[in-house]
């Protein structure tokens, strides 16, 4: 028993724990290198974040994400989390009526937290709710904010999987693009969101 | 709900049941050792291994093997958690595992729980996860497919004391099925954007001008057997809500699929071996009967939203979102959570603890029902059967015959083992939940008052128990109390529970296969699947429903009336 027992546990071990991994690891390297290295979005070379990961965005001049529950602050992505409270937690009653801030029909991903902490998208109206606040900070028309919003609206996965939603850091991406053209007096249309 | 969401919901549930077709076939083909074109390898490796496959083993020597085999690699496993800190491949510069968490992640491991009480980016280096914790991923969901192989060999054979070879049937499941899908699934999930580097992390500048740094690692291929092999250990702490571990609402898809396709595989793999389709097809009509049932109830509760937060002003239109990220939508959340728990996975991708009462009971009573609906690979087949023969017993007392299965007299031997091993969960999860309830130590780590606060406890047990993993991730479970209490919790609904199923494989393969009689219950039809679901509701619900009456049920009561705790 002892000869079968070892050399299936060591062998495995150094097959499917080893080898296999690490081999896949160097060829999705070579033909998938963007997601298999984390999705990373770079700007004039630099990195500033994954398509995936979500953001802490705090400023008004910014979209804002979901709230978010990791533990040394917000968006910590060396630690996801969730709040993990109850339906009747009175905390998180407290938390929801803060964010909603007196408001009514608030959309829910605005007012809880994500299961992640890291929820790198929120729901279009929840965006579209954002228009007025991000428009006056950045002293656009409402109109050319909105027109990004609409643009960054990803539809469901095929038509059919999962729901309609906006990548927070795409669209201010894309915002930062467009504040930029018009201060260099070249409004030209809402600026492309990256993909 | 909508509509929209029902059409995923039987998108998903379609594909997997396709694929469990040649998936079930091929793995009647690995029981059967007729490997085709793969023979020849198959041949080397187990003679380099030492083992002959066509010299079978009773069902005490499969016992030992198996036992041995998990015992040698506890040891493996915990001495390299606790040496994390000086084994290669650990950018991170990560220490050792403490003793307590080491031992309870390393009985989590073996038993295919994967409960976690450790934050994988926070803890655990590449090497703990690829070599370590993956490792046990795949030969905890092999060893207990080897177990059901033995199982169904007993109701095939007839007049025979041998089962198999343990040695052989998992080197061959873990080589022919789940290293070729993990591998497949490992690469579309990168195509999906989860990650696969040996790097520790990226440093972002965000727009804000903060820094941000973004840990990954070797994530794919560990991902896949977790879902394949119905572990759902988490490389991450939040597991598959993780953006890296569940990028988008087609990767939790494929996740759906993965975990449940060996489970309702095998209930076909049974009805081949056993020589009639039709006995698998029934089994598996059961599973997803439940499946569908507990769908609903999960989607039509957390649809719904939570009452309190609608009254201070949050839209009910998307739902109950806490916990809950926006990529997936209510359905597939539903829907993984009730296969992840009805199949003893235990991956999530919505934060259970947030649920609504009666959404979050819904996974709790899944679990309790004996992780058969449709179970752990291999083991889900062999709780369903255990469920049958009690099912025909009950059959026999109404009419007052000698109940059988298949042809084979089920007589008080297998009765009292069925008996026996249907008793160990509930011993244990009641058992240890109400120990813990009294104990200062103990109440100390449930983050919720109120009826929740027992929720999180019963749920712990439970989900150790029942092997499954998944968690109310509110209880503070890296404590001594917990790491070791749970860790017994796991040994027992693993091995506990194994031991009479393979005493009730060994006296059932020595009985003869009689013909069928006029007064034979028939065990295909509709009789035979409403029968089979009654007694899995109340010979494995009914001993819960008290401590349901004081968790989950209570708390829908007081949220209804507008109570907070």
């Amino acid at each position: 028993m002892l000869r079968p027992l070892l050399s299936l546990l060591l062998g495995f071990t150094l097959l499917l724990g080893v080898a296999v991994p690490l081999g896949m690891t160097f060829v999705a390297g070579a033909v998938m290198p963007g997601q298999a290295g984390g999705s990373l979005i770079r700007r004039d070379g630099q990195v500033v974040g994954s398509a995936l990961i979500g953001q802490n965005f705090s400023d008004d001049r910014f979209f804002q994400g979901r709230p978010s529950a990791t533990s040394a602050a917000p968006y910590d992505a060396t630690s996801s989390a969730a709040s993990q409270l109850g339906p009747t937690s009175a905390a998180l009653l407290t938390a929801v009526t803060e964010r909603v801030a007196g408001g009514r029909d608030v959309p829910a991903d605005a007012a809880t937290a994500s299961g992640s902490g890291l929820d790198p998208h929120i729901s279009p109206e929840n965006a579209r709710a954002q228009v007025p606040r991000v428009a006056t900070a950045r002293s656009l028309p409402p109109a050319r904010v909105l027109a990004l919003v609409e643009q960054a609206v990803e539809g469901r996965e095929l038509g059919l999987f999962g729901e309609p939603r906006v990548n927070v850091l795409r669209l201010n991406l894309a915002l930062e693009v467009q504040s930029q053209a018009v201060a260099q007096g070249t409004p030209g249309g809402a600026a492309p969101v990256p993909r | 709900m909508t509509i929209i969401g029902w059409v995923q919901i039987a998108l998903v549930l379609g594909c997997a049941l396709l694929l469990a077709v040649p998936v079930g076939q091929w793995l009647a083909a690995l029981a059967n050792g007729r490997l085709g074109a793969l023979a020849g390898v198959d041949n080397a490796v187990l003679r380099a291994a030492g083992v002959d496959p066509a010299r079978g083993q009773g069902w005490q020597a499969y016992l030992m093997a198996m036992l041995a085999f998990h015992a040698a690699g506890f040891v493996l496993l915990y001495a390299m958690l606790r040496l994390q800190g000086v084994l290669p491949l650990n950018p991170q510069g990560f220490d050792g595992i403490p003793p307590y968490l080491a031992f309870n992640t390393a009985v989590s491991f073996i038993t295919n729980t994967n409960w976690q009480a450790y934050s994988g980016e926070a803890a655990m280096s590449h090497f703990s996860q690829m070599a370590g914790l993956a490792v046990q991923n795949f030969l905890s969901a092999a060893s207990g497919i080897a177990l059901a192989f033995a199982v169904i060999r007993a109701f095939a054979a007839g007049g025979v004391k041998q089962l198999g070879n343990f040695w052989a049937d998992i080197s061959r499941v873990t080589l022919w099925l789940l290293l070729p899908g993990a591998i497949i699934a490992g690469f579309l999930f990168i195509a999906m954007g989860v990650p696969q580097t040996l790097e520790a992390s990226a440093t972002a500048t965000t727009l804000g001008g903060a820094e941000q740094v973004i840990p990954f690692g070797p994530v794919a291929f560990q991902l896949a057997i977790k879902h394949f092999g119905t572990n759902g250990g988490g490389f991450f702490g939040v597991n598959s809500l993780h953006p890296f571990e569940g990028p988008s609402a087609l990767a939790t898809s494929l996740q759906i699929i993965l975990q449940v396709v060996i489970p309702f595989g095998l209930c076909l793999t049974f009805g081949r071996i056993v020589g009639d389709r039709r006995q698998g097809v029934a089994l598996l009509a059961v599973m997803v009967g439940f499946v569908l049932v507990a769908t609903l109830g999960i989607y039509a509760a957390e649809a719904g939203g939570n009452p309190l937060h609608i009254a201070a002003g949050v839209s009910p239109l998307q739902g109950n979102m806490e916990g809950k990220d926006l990529r997936f939508g209510q359905a597939l959340a539903a829907l993984f959570t009730a296969t992840t728990t009805g199949a003893s996975c235990g991956a999530v991708n919505a934060m259970i603890d947030s649920f609504t009462p009666l959404g979050g009971m819904v996974p709790l009573f899944l679990i309790q029902l004996g992780e058969v609906l449709p179970g752990g690979v291999g083991s889900g087949l062999y709780g369903i059967l255990i469920f049958a023969l009690l099912a025909v017993f009950v059959a026999g007392l109404m009419v007052g015959r000698t109940p059988e299965y298949l042809g084979k007299k089920v007589q008080a031997r297998e009765v009292k083992l069925a008996m026996l091993a249907v008793l160990v969960l509930p011993a244990v999860i009641l058992g240890l939940t109400a120990t813990s309830l009294v104990l200062p130590v103990a109440i100390a780590s449930l983050q919720d008052a109120g009826p929740h606060g027992l929720s999180e406890m019963l749920y712990a047990y439970t989900s150790a128990a029942g092997n499954n993993g998944s968690a109310f991730g509110g209880l503070t479970a890296d404590t001594p109390w917990l790491n070791v209490t749970l860790a017994i919790a796991m040994v027992l609904g693993r091995f506990a529970f194994v031991i009479p199923v393979l005493a009730i494989a060994g006296s059932l393969a020595a009985k003869p296969r009689t013909p069928e009689g006029p007064g034979t219950l028939p065990t295909h039809g509709p009789l035979f699947i409403g029968l089979l679901a009654g007694v899995i509701l109340i010979l494995g619900g009914l001993q819960y429903l008290p401590s349901l009456a004081l968790g989950p049920i209570a708390e829908h009561v007081s949220m209804i009336a507008g109570t907070t705790f």
